[in-house]
């Protein structure tokens, strides 16, 4: 493969000034539609109010996963198309923990750790919820981020690393292996239903007046936005201040020099696997807890969508990931307004692609990577 | 010619793909009737068994050249492939689905054109979606190739399933310009989620009638009937011909891919996918290449999707996944990118072995050993090795044999990207070029390597 | 300047007819022998002396001539206000330090990059932002400093490909069963002038390998030949003897000179002063983006700065 470096007068040709034209017209549109709707009350303020919500709670979710795929994309120099099933596996063993704390005596040890596969045991039954049974609840998110963990540095040792020197895209078409093996032995495990996990009745929620009405917030908001954002930080001071976070930025810069200039890579890689594998099986877990249901799709649905978060933040970049995840969550939330609710992930993944296009570093570079 | 040169010609064949070919496909079949006999399928089973082979033969065979074109020759990651089928059989059905919105199922009409209309619509549409994918898209990275390529297809899908675009009222007369169009239909549409009724004529019909052969072919069928097969033979008869007819397709695909390979035009393709900086450099417009065999590659996909759907009862949108996609670069894989062959050889052995293998395996276990119902759930098959007894779990993991089989074919790419990057045929030599280019005048042949002699000199 | 666009265009065709009108018996005996002995009659080989464009309008014509060069790289300037001409058939050479923007200056030229300011024109024609491909097709072929072989494509795939014209290279063309004739006709002619060329830089014996499996040398005469194939009046070589053994690097200087009696203009980018020293009448010394120095090798030589800015900086 030729990766065109020197020849670098890609965006030149006549499909860049009128596509560039296309976008600022149909931005334009959508300003004036959102203002004419608001202003006539064809679009009500509380229910703008409600999908902005919704939106950065998707965002959060997808910006914490994309954290882990943009760590592992500029270390180890592939697009990990596994990762989506990682999140998955994590929110099944998390699920299947909480299950196990809420509903240990009462059930049949088996079902609770199928995560009640064939409708044996309910979630709303049990009563998962972080106020109903926090401490199941703790517990789920803290296995969720340790057997992802596991799982990643498994899959590392026999899949990856034997090829570690191999071209990114030899790496990527692996992933699709992985992706497949791991999706479908989930399957095979947990059963192919798509099930309710928490007892969704039972959520304290407040309703939040915006002008004309409210929106819902629910307690799985909260918890939602506190682990995200600990979590984030958390990863910000990891790379800012410690010794590794220094090597990791050095690796995703330049690998070989960091190489030549005595950084163990291997350690390094081992860390990235561990940090991005625990913040993506938390935010399945979350996520899980967050929407109430179950599937063993449900990572590899929201893959795509973690994608447009890193290549809209930059790929490398953790604050770009972050920040991207919330444009893509608020993108395909909001974006019902202008066109079918349908199209809300479509919408999500044309913005990735006009990015591509047009700034394919991100539009978050120039920011230190990491 | 003399018996030595004879001789040396049946050699020379025997050393050629075609036996290799031969080899692979004899060998599946032979498997497949085998274990029909194990099954005690009579001649119907047989036929029904052969046929359905050959249709996933026929389909990946296909699929598998026409990614060839995009990543064996072009280096182009394209992994939106379904989406360019769906595409294809869509179109090919709202042109030729009967315009008269019957009630019903199928609540959807068309413009009620001949299949053959659809058909080429299909192709060209395609093909068209391929220009406006690729125009582009076609500067980006590989791996950012890819992820536009399945969103898009992703974005098909959502079309198809769309609410929007599930029904439109048709104007009566529609004015355009200088001409006024009529069109005989009324209400078309995607269908939603619910998918289209392919409530067209059959497709092997419309062909046979066409080409005058529909009343032999009753012919035939009656003569079977009287003679093999009692009881409406038929749908096998259809199946068995449908598959012949998709093999000819596949040879038509290979003639079309290796004429293309075999060119100076396959010859650019395979320059760029090595190096594009130093084809532009030679003076090739490497963006004239990379568009037309992608909009080429395509149209063949849509082809392929309409080959593989358009004989059936309906479509519907989650047929359409990017599982698809992926089966047909698993199929690549096995044979070897880079080569036609290869690729289709990966697509056999991918639809003998892992598509459609898993299930008569589990078919012909199943006839060996009377077996007991099978758990419905993981927990019931674990629960049985509390009692040492691992009957359970075998019944189980035979009862999810179509879920495992994605597990498998998970596990042979991972596999063949550590041992066999470059496919389970080993590196094949296609050379980019129409004409022998040995020594003009000379007796060489150019399958003769020569001597690898690192840096020496004269 | 209509003749040369002429000339690049039919390019191969009237070759041919040089190839087996003028000398027929020397092609024939040449195939029927089969050897590898470079053909002594380099006329034949090439097909035809190299174009010569827009008439002889005296001794003191150039080619190439580059005005004003700068290119910046977001705010460093990595090529400042280069101008120089190339006369037809000389050798030129082009060194300079490291980083003196030896090699940008290449890709400026070949349009690799877009220059920030300045012009090129080539056969009198403005180049300047032009396609690499397009440059290449107006008869200003190039190597590459690492050579950069077709690695999965043999040395005859590599050869085949570099010749303008081929009317092979439409799809439609190729595929077509009316068309294809014609197609294979062109193929089976250019493959002749494919073995001469690789006859002359002695590397038939190579012929069925795949590029990747050559040598650092070979590659280099292999990228050598390949460029001549695409019929062009001047050549750029981007240090063509960075890695090549010593007895490679005679033949490959000898090829060089060949080429120039025949008409070729060159223009190489070298590392190694005493290469260009030794073989060019003419050298531009280049250091941090600037033109330093720009003479015959003697008053290379002789001048003070060019041997500060080596001495001060690495050779």
């Amino acid at each position: 493969m030729s990766v065109s470096e020197t020849y670098v007068r890609y965006r030149q040709t006549l499909s860049e000034e009128p596509l560039a034209i296309g976008v600022l017209l149909v931005a334009l549109w959508m300003a004036w539609s959102l203002v004419n709707g608001l202003l006539t009350g064809g679009i009500q303020v509380s229910s703008l109010a409600s999908l902005v919500w919704d939106g950065l709670l998707r965002g959060l979710i997808i910006g914490l996963a994309g954290i882990g795929l943009s760590m592992t994309y500029s270390i180890l120099n592939f697009a990990n198309f596994a990762h989506g099933d990682y999140l998955t596996s994590g929110a099944f063993a998390g699920m299947a923990t909480s299950y196990l704390v809420a509903g240990i005596g009462e059930n049949s040890v088996g079902a609770l750790l199928l995560v009640g596969a064939g409708g044996s045991v309910f979630g709303g039954a049990l009563g998962i919820g972080v106020t109903t049974a926090p401490i199941a609840v703790v517990f789920g998110a803290l296995i969720a981020g340790v057997a992802t963990i596991a799982l990643a540095l498994l899959i590392d040792r026999f899949v990856y690393r034997p090829i570690r020197d191999e071209s990114g895209i030899a790496l990527l078409i692996t992933s699709i292996g992985v992706a497949f093996a791991l999706r479908y032995l989930l399957q095979f495990v947990f059963g192919a239903g798509v099930r309710g996990t928490t007892a969704a009745g039972s959520v304290p929620r407040v309703s939040v007046p915006a002008i004309d009405g409210t929106f819902r917030v629910t307690a799985h908001d909260i918890s939602l936005v506190v682990v995200a954002g600990g979590l984030m930080l958390g990863v910000h001071l990891l790379l800012q201040r410690t010794k590794l976070g220094k090597a990791m930025r050095a690796m995703s810069d330049n690998e070989d020099l960091a190489r030549i200039t005595g950084i163990p890579t291997e350690q390094v890689i081992r860390t990235t696997w561990i940090v991005g594998a625990g913040l993506t099986g938390v935010a399945g877990y979350m996520f899980i807890l967050w929407k109430g249901t179950l599937g063993f799709n449900d990572g590899w649905l929201l893959l795509l969508l973690v994608f447009a978060a890193v290549i809209l933040g930059g790929i490398g970049s953790i604050y770009g990931a972050i920040g991207g995840g919330i444009v893509i969550g608020l993108t395909a939330s909001v974006s019902v307004i202008w066109i079918p609710s349908e199209f809300g992930r479509a919408a999500a993944f044309l913005v990735m692609i006009v990015i591509l296009l047009f700034k394919p570093e991100g539009i978050f570079s120039g920011r230190t990577t990491a | 010619m003399s018996a030595t040169d004879i001789r040396g010609l049946i050699q020379g064949l025997f050393e050629r793909d075609v036996t290799l070919v031969l080899a692979v496909l004899g060998t599946i079949y032979l498997l497949y009737v085998l274990a029909g006999v194990a099954f005690g399928y009579g001649l119907r089973g047989q036929l029904n068994s052969i046929a359905n082979l050959t249709f996933y033969i026929g389909v990946f065979g296909m699929l598998a050249l026409a990614l060839n074109l995009h990543w064996g020759y072009t280096g182009l990651f394209n992994i939106g492939i379904v989406g360019f089928m769906g595409i294809g059989v869509y179109v090919t059905a709202l042109v030729s689905k009967p315009p008269v919105a019957q009630g019903g199922a199928a609540q959807v009409g068309g413009f009620g054109l001949p299949l053959s209309v659809g058909i080429v619509s299909g192709v060209v549409v395609a093909g068209l979606f391929g220009l406006l994918v690729a125009l582009p898209a076609l500067r980006l990275r590989a791996d950012y190739l890819a992820i536009v390529t399945v969103a898009f297809s992703e974005i098909v899908r959502f079309t198809m399933m769309s609410r929007t675009f599930q029904t439109f009222t048709v104007p009566d007369t529609v004015d355009l310009w200088l001409f006024t169009f009529d069109p005989a239909a009324d209400t078309v549409g995607l269908g939603g989620g619910g998918g289209l009724i392919l409530n067209y004529p059959d497709p092997l019909e419309a062909l046979l009638r066409s080409l005058f052969l529909w009343e032999p072919y009753l012919g035939l069928i009656g003569f079977v009937e009287r003679n093999y097969i009692p009881n409406n033979p038929k749908p096998v008869l259809d199946g068995v011909l449908y598959g012949v007819l998709l093999l000819i397709g596949v040879g038509l695909f290979y003639l079309l891919l290796s004429r293309t390979g075999k060119s100076p035009f396959g010859r650019v393709l395979k320059a760029i996918r090595e190096d594009e900086d130093v084809a532009n450099a030679l003076g090739k417009d490497t963006d004239r290449f990379k568009l037309t065999a992608f909009v080429l590659g395509s149209a063949l996909m849509g082809l392929g999707g309409i080959l593989w759907y358009s004989s059936r009862g309906s479509i519907t949108p989650p047929s359409f996944r990017p599982n698809i996609t992926f089966f047909i670069w698993i199929a690549l894989i096995i044979g070897g990118a880079g080569s036609n062959t290869g690729s289709f050889l990966g697509g056999a052995i991918f639809a003998g072995v892992l598509y459609e293998g898993p299930r008569y395996f589990k078919n012909l276990v199943q006839t060996a050993f009377e077996l007991g119902d099978a758990p419905r759930n993981f927990g019931e098959a674990m629960a049985g090795f509390a009692s040492l007894d691992p009957m359970p779990f075998v019944l189980y993991t035979l009862d999810s044999i179509s879920q495992l089989r994605l597990v498998i074919m998970g596990v042979v790419l991972i596999w063949l990207m550590h041992n066999r990057p470059e496919g389970l045929l080993g590196h094949r030599k296609e050379t980019a070029s129409s004409v022998d280019l040995a020594r003009p005048g000379s007796a060489e042949s150019t399958g003769k390597p020569a001597a690898a002699d690192g840096g020496e000199e004269r | 300047m209509s003749e040369t666009d002429e000339s690049a265009a039919d390019g191969s065709t009237p070759v041919e007819e040089t190839a087996t009108g003028a000398e027929p018996p020397s092609a024939e005996d040449d195939a029927a022998a089969g050897g590898s002995s470079p053909d002594p009659d380099l006329t034949d080989v090439m097909g035809a002396e190299a174009d010569t464009p827009a008439g002889d309008d005296g001794d003191r014509y150039a080619p190439l001539e580059v005005e004003g060069l700068r290119k910046e790289f977001g705010g460093i300037v990595a090529v400042d206000e280069v101008s120089f001409d190339v006369e037809e058939g000389t050798l030129t050479g082009l060194i300079g330090p490291n980083g003196a923007g030896k090699s940008t200056t290449f890709n400026l030229i070949t349009g690799m990059l877009d220059p920030t300011e300045g012009t090129v024109r080539f056969n009198g024609e403005e180049i300047t932002g032009l396609q690499p491909h397009e440059i290449s097709n107006r008869g200003l072929a190039r190597t590459f400093q690492i050579a950069r072989e077709l690695e999965e494509m043999t040395v005859l795939e590599n050869m085949m490909l570099a010749p303008k014209g081929q009317i092979g290279e439409s799809l439609w063309r190729s595929v077509m069963p009316v068309t294809r004739g014609s197609v294979r006709e062109q193929e089976t002619d250019q493959l002749e002038r494919v073995w001469e060329v690789l006859d002359f830089f002695e590397i038939d014996h190579l012929a069925q390998e795949y590029a990747g499996n050559l040598s650092g040398g070979q590659r280099k005469l292999l990228e050598m030949a390949r460029a001549l194939l695409t019929d062009p009046d001047m050549l750029l070589l981007d240090e063509p003897f960075a890695g090549v053994n010593p007895s490679l690097e005679k033949r490959l200087i000898e090829h060089i000179h060949e080429l120039r009696e025949r008409g070729y203009t060159f223009l190489i980018v070298e590392h190694d002063m005493d290469l260009i020293m030794n073989n060019c009448e003419r050298v531009i010394v280049m250091h941090q983006g600037r033109i330093l120095k720009d003479g015959t090798p003697a008053e290379i030589k002789e001048s003070e700065e060019v041997i500060e800015a080596y001495l001060g900086g690495e050779v």
